[in-house]
Formats: C-alpha cells, structure tokens, sequence
C-alpha cells in the first residue's frame, strides 16, 4: 500500500455514515409533524355545545389547572379506540379531559358517547375552524395544556394505554409540581 | 390531415392545462382581484392531509377549510404575508410547500452547493495530483524500440 492508500477509505466511510443516517432516518415517523404551538398559550376560542348538553367548551375552562384536550369524531376510526383508554383515564380522576368534536354530526357525535360512554368534563362541537387554531390535521390528536394555559404537549393519534402510563401521567404529574 | 391537426392540438391543450384545480366555485371571491391573491397563498400551503398537494389542489377537507379561511382572512384586509405567517403559526414550517431560508434550513438549501464545492475539491484535487506522479520520460533504448514498433505498423 502507498502512502495514498488511506484515500480508498473515503468511499467506504461515505458509504457508513450514510448508512448510520437512513437507519436512524428509518425510526422516524413522518407522519407526525412538529407543532409550532408547543410552549404556547392554547388558542383562545368557545365553542357550542352538543344539542341537549347544557355547557360547550371554552378556553376559559382551561385555566387553573392541567388538563387534556383530545380531538375526536365519530367518523374517525382510531378514535374508537382510543376512547376505551379515555375513559379508563377519566376513572382514575387524574386530569379533566376536554373533548372537540371535530367536524362530526351532532347526532352522530351523541350517538357515539351514548353507545361509548362520555370520558369528558366538557365537550365542544367545532366546525373546523377551531381545530385549524389547534393545528389538527388528523384526528385523534390531544394536548396536555398546563395551569396557565400553555399548550406542553401534542399527542398525534390514538393514545394506547402505554402513552398513557409513560407520556400522559408523569407529564401531568410534573405540571401539576 | 385535419384529423391529425386537431388531435394533436387537442393534446397540447390539454397538456397546457395543469392539473385540475380542487377549488370549489361556492368558495371563490366575487373579487377576481381578490380571488388570484387567494390562489397565490394557496398554492404555497402544503395540505397536510395529503403532504404533496398544495390546498389548492387537494379535495381533503382540512385544504377546503384552509382555503375558506384564506379567503376570509384575504377579504378581512391581510396581506398575502399576514394570511401565510397566521397559517404557519399554527402548522408550522411543514405547512409551507417552500422552505424558508433561516439558520434552520441552511443546510437544506445550501446542500447540493457544498456537495457541489466538496465534489469540484476533489476532483480538482486528482487531477493536480495525476500531473504531479505522471509517467518519467522514456529511456533511449525504450525510444528506439518504439520508433521500430511504429515504424513497422506504418509500412506495408
């Protein structure tokens, strides 16, 4: 070998690094977008009701404490499999969990907490546009806001009982400190 | 001949079409002025629903929400930037079909320039180095033999 040897090295270390960068880029789930939202204060909005329901649900609600606001609708899918994990939250009394029915069927959406049970302290019907303050592209999505109404987390998708345990509770628990 | 003419001509009109426009005639402004301002961001956002679609030109109903909520924003008295800048506060930078130029993307779009200077080094760099080790002059002897060698391939 030359003293030039170590330059045959180059491709095969180009060749590594690139490697190591698509295997990390492969744990990656593109589907979930960064919120700008994080860290700031939750839109301010109130929304009506479910007819026959007596309160809707406002920013207002939010204040003074930590809570959950999860975004829902009965045509959507995984929501119906994440309400069984909402409602088992809801038991434990940990946190308040706010619902925005996004973009559903009032009577569909009554339908869907009659036949499911009702997790939430307050639910809002929402056209759209309130969810556009929130940054919902796709349903499921909830947020963990804190007492001053600061929005700390987003959670796209369903929440499995995992997320729950690992993420929810303990960033609750902090919160609340 | 007509025939082909026509054909032809009915194919290069629809190639100068584009792709169709998801915009729907009940969200369109009565201002036609208005109306292209709102195309102008619309194609610039991203529907997140189908990622590669501007709202513009995807049937999703978060795109059909954006675009009613451009417009209304558009025809409240915003500025192209307003209406872009309140979008992407609550989307983010992934909303815009764009990437802006900050410290953040500097490598997104200053890449393909340094690969390029990285790749010219190199290259630059082999030939310099090709001149340097390039073969010594021949030797007497090895002058002769080639003239002897060329001379005997000339003649017939």
């Amino acid at each position: 070998m030359n003293k030039r040897g170590w330059i045959f090295l180059i491709p095969a270390a180009v060749f590594a690094l690139l490697a190591a960068v698509f295997y990390a880029g492969l744990g990656i789930d593109t589907s979930v977008l960064p919120s700008p939202l994080i860290d700031q204060p939750a839109p301010r909005f109130a929304l009506p009701p479910l007819p026959g329901e007596a309160q809707g649900f406002s920013s207002a609600d939010l204040a003074g404490h930590v809570s959950l606001v999860n975004t829902f609708a009965s045509w959507c899918t995984p929501c119906r499999a994440e309400h069984r994990v909402l409602n088992a939250l809801a038991q434990t009394k940990r946190v308040p969990i706010y619902g925005i029915n996004y973009k559903d069927k009032a009577d569909a959406a009554l339908a869907w907490i009659a036949e499911l049970g009702n997790p939430y302290t307050r639910i809002g019907a929402d056209d759209g546009r309130v969810g556009i303050d929130w940054g919902i592209y796709g349903v499921p999505e909830t947020f963990i806001v804190d007492r001053d109404g600061r929005i700390r987390y987003k959670h796209v998708g369903p929440l499995t009982r995992e997320d729950v345990e690992r993420t929810i509770l303990p960033l609750v628990a902090r919160l609340e400190r | 001949m007509t025939r082909a003419l026509l054909i032809a001509f009915a194919f290069a009109a629809a190639m100068a079409a584009g792709p169709a426009l998801a915009v729907r005639p009940d969200e369109m402004l009565a201002d036609p002025g208005l109306e292209a301002r709102a195309r102008d961001v619309g194609r610039e956002l991203r529907c997140l629903v189908c990622r590669n679609q501007s709202i513009d030109d995807s049937d999703a109903d978060l795109a059909h929400d954006l675009r009613v909520l451009v417009r209304e924003r558009i025809k409240g008295g915003d500025s192209d930037d307003q209406v872009v800048a309140y979008v992407r506060s609550r989307y983010g930078d992934f909303v815009l079909l764009r990437p802006p130029f900050e410290i953040g993307t500097l490598l997104l779009w200053g890449g393909p320039l340094l690969i390029l200077l990285l790749g010219g080094g190199a290259l630059a760099r082999f030939y310099r180095s090709k001149g340097e080790t390039a073969a010594p002059p021949l030797s007497a002897e090895e002058r002769q033999r080639l003239a002897s060698v060329l001379g005997e391939g000339t003649e017939p």
